[in-house]
């Protein structure tokens, strides 16, 4: 194979770790991340793990990229080869003229290696062997000796690395020191048997701002204790636990009453996901705002009761972080999946408000909205995450809430309005936006008491099997969730910078992938105007946005085109004019996947030319 | 029919209670279930120990599963808030319910089939963190609703009405919550209103899970010859241990002259339970001595029924969550959300 010429590039290159799971190397990787953003240089990282504790392969990939692109890129520009069983894979993956950074304290065969990469070998055991006997200390420290190495390489700034170190240590003087001194042990190691820096190299730059790194589940947790959550129950699966994890934490922080120590909110963790979303239930019904999280195989769980929530009206909120089905499918994956089994969840005709958050900061502010979406509209109300914004570190614009703000508990009658002679029928829509009253248990001794069931009822929810009263309840509900549409957020558009006949639909975590892909296309002159959808029911811009173009691309990260299908059915679109574009392989969406797919269906419609033989 | 209300008519001379209540304000609408059905016999004996108890009416969730036990919160306490809620599920309605708001008085009506099948793991879990609840199952052995298919309370060797034996185990959900930790426990029978009510009135008046299994023959499917849930059946072979008399702080509200001696115990509310022995083996404090003493006389064929086990120094699921006194449901923006201050040292600490 022929040498390709090793890839120059600054602040715009992929690095990915290939690791053995549970090897402790992801802390040092994520300050790898860190460091490079104290360059004032945004990293986009990603992990990439097994449903497993110890032993299997795990990746950790991360995107320099001065732009701020911060979707995934896809090709690997240096890898550094740590796990063995992968290595093969590894090795193949590097794209040509990049780089190879591998433990070279055993010689390995030619055979093993490509000619078209520069290969870079640190003896990293050999030097971890010689300065620590504790195991335990050899595999840490060995991974932030190649922190170290690459620092150099890199041409870091070692000064970033060892302020992060002594933020993340602070107190702990032994573990600071030592962590120094091994990043060191590796850095002075390749300064003095390397050549260095390579060609991609990191250089300062002021591109990061205010903005935060943080990871969408935590986000989302806070925006749950923003917004007001007092009960969380929840059932542990992957990738929605650290959800409920942070949200723990959280509150352990911020929310104990400092007199008394004790706990303004409750945490249960339930025997399954039917009691989670069952406490969620009898607390939403009591007046307390509360939620659980879950994934794909929990929101199968949970359908009997999210149909009670719809039917009973009882405000309630989940947040599904995303993950690859059908059935267990791939746990540790990414997709967006759950669309239609969120928006159409249990028996019956029923249907559910969805938002979409884009990144951890939106994460933030919509998890805090659903708690006012849910007691407003008096139902389940999702908030769809996924693996990709859920579980991995985000740079962010930083969380902000506005102080003046006040709780919205929705249409709730006091006892003073009981006593002043407002009539009350828990389903008797007085303002004709569909949303009926409701009283707290305990709100009076003799008004206002009503029987909550889900079999039907009339509008002073009284038991009956009358057609008439029941086809009343239903369309209520229908107006209910008309009224919905202007309630939840709006999309946000786009326009390309000349007029086009074409446009695109993407939610979620797409996002990035999405507006890198943009620019992409229109250097291969493809204009689109863009719509992001933020929620279900959608608003009037959608079916208006799909009638002002010829016809719309939807980008998603499913199968079947769920949200496609969901906007052809609630908007009344002839699918033609809804082009799907689709991956779900489990990886995170990329900007040259979107711009390849878009780009080469829309060199289809271009007429072109035929040119001569040998022209 | 149970959108048709009872008359609110009643005679002038109706007792009435410290609140001034008669029994007709613990009423609800008419029941829908059959004539003779003991269930019904539960539902009074709910409204006469929340009369007795001088509880006010609207500081009561009603909370059941579904079923035929689970229509029962309708028939009673009608200015209560009621949730007839999903199959097996009251548990953990209540659980949620129950953490929203510390400061009502939560009542889980649920059934054999609600509870020892569908719903057996809430009501395990629910019993073993402790939920301040009484839990009353109206345990008749089958599937009423569905017209009488055997549920998992029926007994090992009972005929079902088309003739069918059972030849499965079956389950002894006071033995069970005994071993889950319920730190109140008593079995009793629907036909049998002086043991009941005390029971339910010191079960209300309890800290913490309290856990009531009624054995309530269903006439229409579980009152023949060969069931082990039949009045003549659960008369015939009925072993009350103990005989409940319950004291609140002011005068006595139950008290039958009896022989046997008398065990005081007092709650954490300052209730106090005179327990009035049948069987002088029976200690209503020791979960080991009832666990086996259940089971030795379910070998013998015979229904043990009394307050089985009493901590009457039990704590609940809000104690273990160290939440604070006020009810959640109650806490506002200022107690909830930290503010823009205790964020902007967040955004500082994620840079």
């Amino acid at each position: 194979m022929p040498a390709a010429s090793p890839i120059s590039s600054v602040n715009d290159f992929v690095v990915r770790f290939a690791n053995v799971n549970g090897s402790g190397s992801a802390s040092a990787n994520e300050l790898f991340a860190r460091s490079i953003l104290r360059h004032g240089v945004p990293v986009s990282p990603r992990n990439i793990f097994p449903s497993n504790i110890q032993g299997l392969p795990t990746w950790y990939e991360v995107r320099v990229t001065e732009d701020g692109h911060l979707g995934a890129r896809g090709g690997v520009d240096m890898m550094v080869a740590m796990n063995p069983q992968t290595w093969d894979k590894d090795v193949a993956s590097i794209e040509p003229g990049g780089y190879l950074f591998y433990d070279s304290t055993k010689p390995m065969p030619s055979s093993k290696f490509r000619d078209d990469i520069s290969v870079i070998g640190v003896p990293l055991t050999a030097i971890t062997n010689s300065t620590y006997t504790d195991p335990r200390q050899r595999q840490l420290f060995k991974n932030i000796i190649y922190l170290g190495a690459l620092s150099a390489l890199f041409e870091m700034d070692a000064k970033l690395i060892e302020q992060l170190i002594g933020e993340q240590y602070k107190g702990k003087e032994k573990l600071l020191s030592s962590n120094v001194h091994a990043l060191h042990l590796g850095r002075d190691w390749a300064l003095q048997n390397l050549k260095c820096p390579i060609g991609l190299r990191v250089r300062k730059a002021d591109k990061v701002g205010d903005r935060i790194f943080v990871e969408g589940n935590s986000a989302a947790a806070l925006g749950a204790v923003y917004g007001g959550a007092s009960v969380c129950a929840w059932y542990p699966i992957t990738p929605s636990s650290s959800l409920a994890d942070a949200f723990t934490s959280h509150c352990k922080r911020l929310r104990h009453d400092p007199a008394t120590g004790k706990a303004k909110y409750a945490i249960v963790q339930g025997e399954d996901e039917l009691a989670s979303i069952g406490i969620v239930i009898g607390a939403g019904w009591n007046g307390a705002r509360a939620f659980t999280a879950t994934s794909g195989p929990g929101i199968s769980l949970m359908q009997e009761f999210i149909g009670l929530s719809y039917f009973a009206e009882i405000p309630a909120v989940i947040m599904n972080v995303q993950r690859a089905g059908p059935s267990t499918g791939m746990p540790t994956r990414t997709q967006q999946c759950d669309v239609i089994s969120c928006a159409y969840a249990s028996h019956g005709d029923t249907k559910h408000p969805l938002l979409f958050p884009e990144d951890p900061a939106e994460a933030f502010d919509m998890a805090a909205q659903c708690f006012d979406l849910a007691e407003r509209l008096q139902t389940t109300i999702f908030l769809m995450l996924d693996l990709d914004i859920g579980m991995n570190h985000r740079l962010s614009r930083p969380f902000k809430w506005d102080d003046s703000k006040q709780l919205d508990r929705g249409k709730v009658m006091t006892a003073a309005m009981l006593d002043d002679g407002r009539d009350f029928g828990r389903y008797l829509d007085v303002d004709g936006d569909g949303i009926p009253y409701r009283t707290y248990p305990g709100t009076h001794p003799t008004k206002g008491s009503f029987f909550t069931r889900g079999t039907s009822r009339d509008r002073y929810a009284r038991y009956t099997e009358e057609g008439p009263a029941y086809q009343d309840n239903m369309q209520r509900l229908l107006r209910k969730f008309e009224t919905a549409k202007d309630l939840v957020p709006r999309p946000l558009q786009a326009n390309a910078g000349k007029p086009t006949k074409y446009g695109v639909i993407y939610y979620g975590s797409t996002t990035p992938a999405m507006d890198e892909a943009i620019g992409m296309l229109e250097a291969r002159g493809h204009q689109l105007d863009r719509l992001r959808v933020r929620a279900f029911p959608f608003h009037s811009s959608v079916p208006n946005f799909i009638a002002d173009h010829d016809f719309v691309y939807v980008v998603e990260q499913n199968r079947d085109a769920q949200l496609r299908s969901l906007i052809v059915n609630e908007c009344g679109i002839d699918p033609v004019r809804l082009v799907p574009i689709l991956h779900y392989d489990g990886t995170p969406i990329t900007a040259r996947f979107i711009a390849k797919a878009i780009g080469d269906h829309l060199d289809q419609l271009k007429v072109t030319p035929l040119r001569k033989v040998g022209a | 029919m149970t959108y048709i209300a009872k008359p609110k008519f009643h005679h002038p001379g109706l007792p009435k209670n410290e609140l001034g209540y008669t029994h007709r304000d613990y009423e609800g609408k008419i029941s829908t279930l059959c004539a003779g059905c003991g269930h019904d016999s539960i539902t009074a004996a709910i409204i006469e120990a929340c009369f007795q108890l001088s509880i006010e009416p609207h500081r009561v969730a009603k909370i059941s599963g579904i079923g035929c036990s689970s229509k029962t919160p309708d028939y009673f306490l009608g200015n209560s808030h009621g949730f007839n809620s999903v199959h097996g599920r009251m548990p953990s309605v209540l659980t949620g319910a129950n953490l929203a708001n510390r400061d009502l008085i939560y009542l889980g009506v649920s059934g054999d089939g609600d509870s020892a099948s569908i719903g057996f793991g809430q009501f395990a879990h629910s019993i073993r963190r402790g939920v301040n609840m009484t839990y009353i199952v109206e345990n008749n052995g089958v599937y009423g609703l569905t017209k009488g298919q055997f549920s998992a309370t029926a007994d090992r060797g009972s005929k079902s009405k088309r003739g069918v034996v059972n030849s499965d185990n079956a389950i002894d959900l006071a033995a069970m919550a005994l071993q889950l930790g319920a730190s109140f426990v008593a079995r009793s029978f629907s036909g049998d209103k002086t043991q009941l009510v005390p029971i339910v009135e010191a079960a209300i008046r309890h800290k913490g899970a309290a856990f009531i299994d009624v054995i309530s023959p269903c006439v229409a499917f579980n009152n023949h010859a060969g069931s082990t849930k039949s009045f003549d059946y659960v008369r015939e072979h009925n072993e009350a241990v103990n005989r409940l008399d319950i004291i609140t702080g002011r005068a006595p509200i139950h008290i039958e002259q009896a022989p046997g001696t008398v065990q005081m115990v007092e709650q954490h509310d300052g209730t106090r339970l005179a327990l009035r022995k049948l069987d002088a083996d029976y200690d209503a404090h020791d979960r080991l001595a009832a666990m086996a003493f259940l089971q030795k006389h379910a070998a013998k064929g015979q229904v043990v029924t009394g307050l089985l086990y009493v901590d009457p120094e039990a704590d609940d699921l809000h104690s273990h969550l160290n939440t604070v006194d006020a009810a959640l449901n109650t806490l506002e923006a200022k107690d909830l959300c930290p503010g823009q201050s205790a964020l902007d040292k967040i955004n500082a600490a994620l840079r």
